[in-house]
């Protein structure tokens, strides 16, 4: 066991690319025992290391319309707590996809799902910005995604290589 | 007219890898395990540094020898990673990949009628850069049972009095052979005792997955009769750039750079501005490609085993090499007959010389995915070929 803990950023950069993995291929690239990693896996859930399992979609290609949204989101901090409150405030409505603590000119980076520009918009006019601690918000809109969750997104590359070399 | 060509060079085998290359390249949808190179780009770091280079301007002649910043960088590079310390001033070269460093070895340290000892199965170019330097060539036939690996008695046996240079090439293309301290150990003796230099082509350095990789010119003694020759391609994934170097004595680089200032000039300026930032700031580029490729390595290695094709279990650069003797065929034979009803492309073990007669090279420098594809391809072929 005792060398599989040290394994277990290498099982974690694995499944982060590819959570589809099968448990029995990933042990004979690591080079581990198939029913230890199993193990291992299990355990990094239960722990909470490993929060869920997620598919990159290009949501384009479906036809389906949706608008993405970042937000920058300017606050005052709340006493004993920080931004915590607040933050758990935003994280809450099911149409925000994430929601960072962010250093520098503003508090909040939030991402926002929405179907039309306008759901978005009336999110940030009618919930977000109404919040008592929210000073001020600035509304960016994803035109195209180049790359996301370190896909290349926007282009794939072929192999251009010769078929042999010596 | 009648073309007169140089005897010499016409008597030169054609590389046994081209012939290959010519029947591969007309099969439309072949898949291919057959690249010695990095499937990886060039980390986009070095690659800005190139273009930021070309942006300055930076586009002029560099000294024969190469920048010396660069050289500087190979120097504490070498230090760090294999114990030896060159002067950056006197004792390193840049040349145009290490293919231009094993030629200009040959030609410096061989007089005429000298021998070069070439263990194979190894690269396709040692040869004729020996015969070219009006060397002789002594083949020593690697054996699978010893994976590979050059033996004190085959050093020995191959020795007569006009030996001059042994040329030792690992990790090893295409067998992914390496030899560990203890194999350099027991050469060094009979090295030292017939006074012969060593080309130590060290190109897959980076590659090695049993422990750090051993050079043999951190013996004791071994320095002064080494020709270190490396480069960036397959440690950096930058084999477009034609990027190596030479370590060595002084009076053998020196020599081998007033040959390469007549043939070449200096190495391209744009790729040695790369490589400075390949050596600063790499190290971590080095070892993400490295433990994806042992990956691969396990993986492949693992699928052969289900197959029960018998391999050696190779620890470096990124080859596996497995024997294909139990179907009868040659290997030419094998490969072709594998690329014809399957449409895979590996090479035979003969393209790098006759000891490799009964093996293919199968490279790894493939996506999983990839090789996923081919494995189950040459599943099939096999069992085919099993039911007769």
């Amino acid at each position: 066991m005792g060398v599989l803990k040290e394994d277990r950023i290498k099982i974690l950069k694995s499944i982060e690319r590819d959570s589809k993995v099968n448990p029995k291929e990933l042990a004979i690239r690591l080079g581990v025992d198939e029913t230890e990693l199993i193990n291992e896996i299990q355990e990094m859930e239960t722990e909470g290391l490993i929060c869920g399992y997620l598919t990159v979609i290009d949501w384009d290609k479906t036809g389906d319309q949706t608008v993405t949204a970042l937000i920058e989101v300017r606050c005052s901090p709340q006493r004993g707590q920080g931004f915590d409150t607040i933050a758990e405030r935003i994280y809450k409505y099911p149409e925000v996809s994430s929601v960072y603590l962010i250093s520098g000119g503003f508090d909040l980076m939030v991402s926002l799902e929405g179907r039309t520009l306008k759901e978005v918009a009336s999110f940030v006019t009618d919930k977000l910005s109404p919040l008592e601690s929210v000073l001020s918000c600035a509304t960016h809109f994803i035109l195209k995604r180049y790359k996301d969750h370190g896909m290349m997104i926007a282009r794939k590359y072929a192999d251009e290589r010769m078929l042999i070399t010596p | 007219m009648k073309h007169r060509i140089s005897e010499v060079v016409s008597g030169l085998k054609p590389s046994g890898i081209r012939k290959f290359f010519d029947i591969v390249s007309e099969m439309k949808d072949a898949i291919s395990l057959g690249v010695g190179e990095p499937d990886f780009d060039t980390p986009w770091h070095i690659r800005d540094e190139g273009i930021y280079a070309l942006e300055k301007g930076k586009t002029f002649y560099t000294s024969n020898s190469g920048l010396m910043e660069l050289r500087k960088e190979i120097s504490v590079y070498t230090e760090r990673k294999l114990g030896v310390h060159y002067d950056p001033a006197k004792e390193a070269l840049i040349t145009v990949g290490g293919s231009e460093a094993i030629d200009l070895c040959c030609r410096v340290v061989l007089n005429p009628g000298d021998e070069a000892i070439i263990p194979q199965p190894s690269y396709v170019s040692y040869e004729p850069c020996a015969l070219l330097a009006g060397g002789r060539v002594k083949i020593i036939d690697l054996k699978e049972e010893n994976e590979f690996r050059l033996q004190p008695e085959e050093l020995e046996a191959a020795i007569t009095p006009r030996s001059r240079l042994l040329i030792l090439p690992y990790p090893n293309n295409p067998t992914g052979a390496i030899m560990e301290r203890s194999d350099l150990e027991k050469l060094v003796s009979i090295i030292e005792g017939h006074d012969l230099y060593v080309l130590s082509d060290e190109i897959y350095s980076e590659l090695s997955f049993k422990g750090d990789h051993v050079s043999i010119a951190s013996f004791p003694g071994m320095k002064e009769r080494t020709i270190l020759v490396n480069g960036f391609s397959k440690a950096y994934a930058m084999t477009g750039w034609r990027l190596g170097y030479a370590l060595g004595a002084s009076e053998i680089i020196s020599q081998m750079t007033k040959l390469h200032q007549y043939c070449i000039m200096c190495a391209p300026t744009t790729s040695q501005y790369a490589a400075i930032e390949a050596l600063k700031h790499g190290d971590q580029d080095v070892e993400e490609m490295r433990d994806a490729y042992n990956e691969r390595r396990r993986f492949l290695l693992h699928e052969f085993k289900e197959m029960g094709l018998p391999c050696f279990e190779p620890y470096g650069a990124f080859y596996i090499f497995p024997s294909i003797k139990e179907f009868g065929m040659s290997s030419e034979d094998f490969c072709t007959d594998l690329l014809m009803k399957k449409k895979v492309a590996v090479v035979p073990g003969t393209a790098f010389g006759e000891s490799g007669e009964g093996f293919v090279r199968i490279s790894y420098a493939y996506s999983i995915e990839s090789l996923k594809a081919a494995i189950s391809r040459i599943k099939e072929h096999i069992s085919a070929l099993r039911a007769g």
